[in-house]
């Protein structure tokens, strides 16, 4: 990405930014770097040290950033209208527009085992070899389901672990089925292809269709339950066998982060996926003016998606603040049919890598499933069952899960899924609003607010 | 269904504890909520069963009626269940002025029949370890209880034995010829015939009001609660060890903003910790109709007070927020009894902030004005026709 | 960026390379708890690795509730397992 040279960016007299993007990744960065090139003051915050986020980890993402002020170590803790992002051990930063381009993190789903030492999520595998340069074991189960679980798996064969089994919980054959849909990713395809290829030349088996059902140990991991599942995602009976391991990295997919746009009321949707995702216009608008939002927060699709996203945002936000589009015509047209072409194929991976249907009966009533707060699965179901909880908010105060330090950000999902399955009903948007709403966003010490 | 001898509108804490008490007197009934049980203002408060802020006259009564009735609820329902806990509430002032006012507040209050003891400034630690230093003196109230309100409104809805239905929306109250109550519409378009409605829906009693052609001037006043990360646990709870805040602990001006008619901002300090380890901070009260936004600077004045009161807290991260609508009556006295105007609609609403403590005897005297056995307390104070 | 060293954990000696986390640290030396939950006791360590789940608080130079995947390791730091809630 190329940007005319600029003198350092400014806040307005005001102390006011044209616009503020919160999240450094790929989406952020293309945002600040498409409104900065238009001409627009921006402040592009990130809680990380460095910019990049999970998908860069610490290298250069190649992006030109002049003329923007960039915040790393800027955790935002509140969000008011109008719009100030107030930041632990900083000044608060005000724009006239907000981006938020916060991400996602990994989804998980519990089962048996999956709080003992050693279980982690691919992310967290990924940020430990990546960012640190230290694998998660010596001897590796990956599962879980979507692309991710490819680079994760490659990424320790490279490192020399002993990856001793991959293990998808949908059906890839189910891409063939959607020639278009592949054809407008191509870049996507041949990545995967030559993640599989390093796999078999580790002999590495990759198993499609299989769930790891249940981790075992005394202090931390030592082994785990793997299964076939049928179509409908339901486990194969008598296909469970053990496979050892020294750490597992398993995850369904990523989920946004979503709480600053939900404290100023941004509108909510359930994605195709089953997270929860801002509903925005075509230019990326949330449904709460002069709030914008790009990349994963808008639907989960991955990094280049993120940054076609944060291309035309960038550009559409510098025309608001009344500056010309860095864009031409032909980019812009191009960027519009590169959005479509990439968003086709999200929702198909997100059909193809969908939860499995049969996770809850893989869960046994001691299973913990708010980490946090130590809630076990017959808490949840008393709660639903008898003391005639509805959904997720009277589960949530009824028994706890979501409570904790991490705010319903791990156990939102399964909660309300389990909520909704007990009621004899479908997900929807508001079971998985009640544990995304934060008006404050991170802990903040009584002292520091 | 079966036709109902009542149907209660709301499964908030007042809901429930009318349907208890509606129950075992014998009458067969429905609890309706067009969200989920103790989806309201319930779910949003520190679940304060108080004596300590309650001036003396009917609403001292009702109060201390209440409180009896709490502990039998506690012996049936088993306190652990309910988190109902006997801490007692430790009221603090911190200048001359407002210590004598606290004091002359005490006397009144032991003329009412509650118990209350003056602690001086230099036994304040040895009621509460962690309160700041300085302080003039105190009050304790042995009687003050808490409770966790969402256990205790589901768990007493479910020993009812009552009809519940969540997620039913009160479209439409009928009425026959002579104006009674005929029956209950749903947003589904059931119809519920039914002689008697409760009208429990707290905040919104208002609005229920309105669907009989009754009028009650019930209107929202907001407040906010800061929530600590977890400093005890509840297993170490069950051993009898206490959080590091032992009693309901608030500061003597709290009861004039409860008391307050002002629409503006209104703080004070409120801290107690809770059996599932966080500390709770409050209170707030704002009347900006149902506005669901966050005010940092509420927010921040709540924890300069509480830090003020309590400096360890000063390290403790706040983890969450959440704010409610208090069921405000322009009197500060709730609405209890038959409507003026619509035979068969009775109203259990408007409690402001002490709903959850009040519940019980609002229940009762509810059961026993549908069944006509006789009033635990006096129920012309809280007669509803006093805004007719 | 840190550089390279020991940090103190429960007493024993753990390597530090510059970049890394505590939480990389400490799993680089074998170690994969330090922490454990109020209510079971039950023991944890790294999980989402990006600061999103809190399982991996621990106490550093004696303040509790640190997030070991975030904290930038450095030599001489004293980290302690943190039981229950750190207080």
């Amino acid at each position: 990405m190329t940007s005319p040279p600029l003198g350092p960016s400014r806040p307005s007299p005001s102390g006011r930014y044209h616009v503020a993007v919160v999240g450094a990744g790929p989406a952020g960065l293309a945002v600040a770097a498409t409104a900065a090139a238009a001409g627009c003051r921006v402040a592009l915050l990130d809680a990380a040290p460095a910019v990049g986020g999970q998908y860069w980890r610490g290298r250069d993402p190649g992006v030109r950033l002049s003329g923007v002020d960039v915040m790393t170590g800027s955790a935002v803790w509140f969000v008011s209208p109008g719009f100030v992002l107030h930041r632990r051990g900083s000044d608060p930063v005000a724009a006239e527009r907000l981006v938020f381009a916060t991400g996602a993190y990994d989804r998980t789903l519990p089962f048996p085992g999956w709080d003992l030492p050693g279980v982690v999520t691919p992310g967290a595998a990924q940020a430990m070899l990546k960012g640190c340069g230290v694998p998660i074991g010596d001897r590796v189960v990956v599962a879980g389901a979507g692309p991710f679980l490819l680079p994760v798996a490659a990424g320790l064969l490279e490192a020399g672990v002993r990856v001793v089994g991959v293990y998808e919980a949908g059906d890839p054959t189910r891409y063939a089925r959607a020639p278009a849909a592949v054809a407008g990713a191509r870049g996507k395809a041949r990545e995967a292809m030559s993640y599989l290829a390093t796999l078999a030349r580790h002999r590495v088996p990759y198993r499609t269709r299989h769930a790891v059902l249940a981790a075992r140990g005394v202090a931390a991991v030592s082994a785990v339950e793997v299964g076939q599942l049928d179509r409908s995602g339901a486990l194969v009976p008598g296909s469970v066998r053990p496979v050892e391991c020294d750490a597992v990295a398993v995850g369904y997919g990523f989920t946004p982060q979503l709480e600053l746009p939900l404290a100023l009321g941004c509108a909510t949707r359930l994605d195709t996926d089953g997270s929860l995702v801002l509903a925005v216009d075509f230019a990326g608008q949330t449904t709460v003016p002069g709030v914008y939002a790009a990349g994963e927060v808008t639907g989960v699709g991955g990094a280049a998606l993120a940054e076609v996203e944060g291309r035309l945002v960038g550009a559409g936000v510098a025309v608001a603040t009344g500056h010309r589009s860095p864009l031409s015509e032909m980019e812009l047209t191009r960027l519009l049919r590169r959005r479509s072409a990439l968003r086709r194929f999200a929702a198909l991976m997100h059909r193809v890598h969908a939860p499995p249907a049969g996770w809850p009966e893989w869960l046994t009533e001691n299973t913990i499933v708010c980490r946090c707060e130590d809630v076990p699965v017959h808490r949840i179901r008393a709660a639903v069952t008898g003391l005639g909880a509805t959904d997720g908010r009277a589960v949530k105060a009824l028994c706890r899960p979501g409570m904790g330090w991490c705010q319903g950000r791990i156990c939102g999902y399964p909660v309300a899924e389990l909520t909704a399955r007990w009621r004899g009903r479908p997900l929807t948007a508001a079971d998985l609003a009640v544990f995304a709403h934060r008006p404050i966003a991170q802990p903040v010490r009584l002292g520091d607010l | 269904m079966s036709r109902p001898d009542v149907v209660i509108v709301g499964a908030g804490m007042v809901g429930a504890a009318c349907a208890y008490y509606a129950a075992r007197n014998g009458l067969r009934v429905t609890v309706l909520d067009r969200a989920s049980v103790a989806g309201g203002t319930t779910g949003a408060g520190e679940g304060n069963v108080l004596v300590s802020d309650r001036q003396p006259g009917p609403e001292m009564d009702l109060t201390l009626c209440s409180l009896r009735l709490w502990r039998e609820i506690g012996d049936e329902l088993g306190r652990g269940p309910i988190e109902l806990e006997p801490k007692g509430g430790l009221v603090v002032a911190s200048t001359p002025e407002s210590l004598s006012a606290l004091r002359e507040l005490a006397a009144r209050q032991r003329r009412a029949g509650v118990e209350a003891v003056e602690v001086a400034a230099g036994d304040l630690s040895r009621y509460e370890p962690h309160l700041a230093p300085g302080l003039a003196g105190g009050v304790h109230y042995p009687q003050d209880m808490q409770v966790q309100p969402m256990l205790a409104a589901a768990r007493l809805l479910a020993a009812s034995g009552a009809t519940v239905h969540c997620g039913v929306e009160v479209r439409g109250i009928e009425r026959d010829a002579a104006g009674g109550v005929a029956a209950v519409v749903t947003g589904a378009g059931d119809r519920i015939g039914t002689r008697t409605v409760v009208n429990a829906a707290g905040v919104w009693g208002g609005q229920v009001a309105a669907l009989a052609g009754a009028h009650l001037p019930v209107a929202p006043r907001r407040g906010f609660i800061l929530v600590t990360e977890p400093l005890s646990s509840a297993s170490a709870a069950a051993r009898g060890v206490v959080g590091p805040i032992r009693h309901k602990v608030y500061s003597a001006d709290y009861v004039s903003t409860v008391v307050s008619d002002d629409a503006a901002l209104q703080t004070s300090t409120v801290v107690e910790s809770t059996r599932a380890g966080t500390v709770l901070i409050g209170s707030s009260r704002e009347r900006v109709g149902f506005d669901r936004s966050y005010p940092l600077p509420v927010l921040r004045r709540l924890a300069t007070q509480a830090v003020a009161l309590f400096p360890f807290l000063a390290e403790v991260s706040v983890l969450r927020t959440y704010l409610g609508f208090r069921p405000y009556l322009p009197d500060h006295l709730p609405a209890i009894g038959p409507d003026p105007k619509v035979p068969g609609l009775y109203h259990a609403c408007g409690h402001e902030g002490a709903g959850i403590g009040l519940a019980p005897a609002t229940g009762a005297l509810i059961a026993a004005q549908l069944t006509g056995g006789e009033p635990p307390v006096d129920p012309y104070p809280f007669r509803p026709e006093r805004f007719g | 960026m840190s550089a390279s060293g020991h940090l103190i954990f429960d007493g024993r000696r753990v390597p530090v390379k510059p970049g890394q986390t505590v939480a990389a640290a400490l799993w680089a030396a074998g170690i994969r708890s330090w922490r454990t939950t109020r209510e079971t006791g039950a023991p944890r360590g790294v999980f989402c690795g990006i600061g999103v789940c809190f399982d991996c608080l621990v106490t550093i130079d004696g303040t509790p509730n640190q997030r070991a995947c975030l904290a930038p390791a450095s030599p001489g730091m004293v980290v302690t397992t943190q039981l229950g809630t750190g207080r």
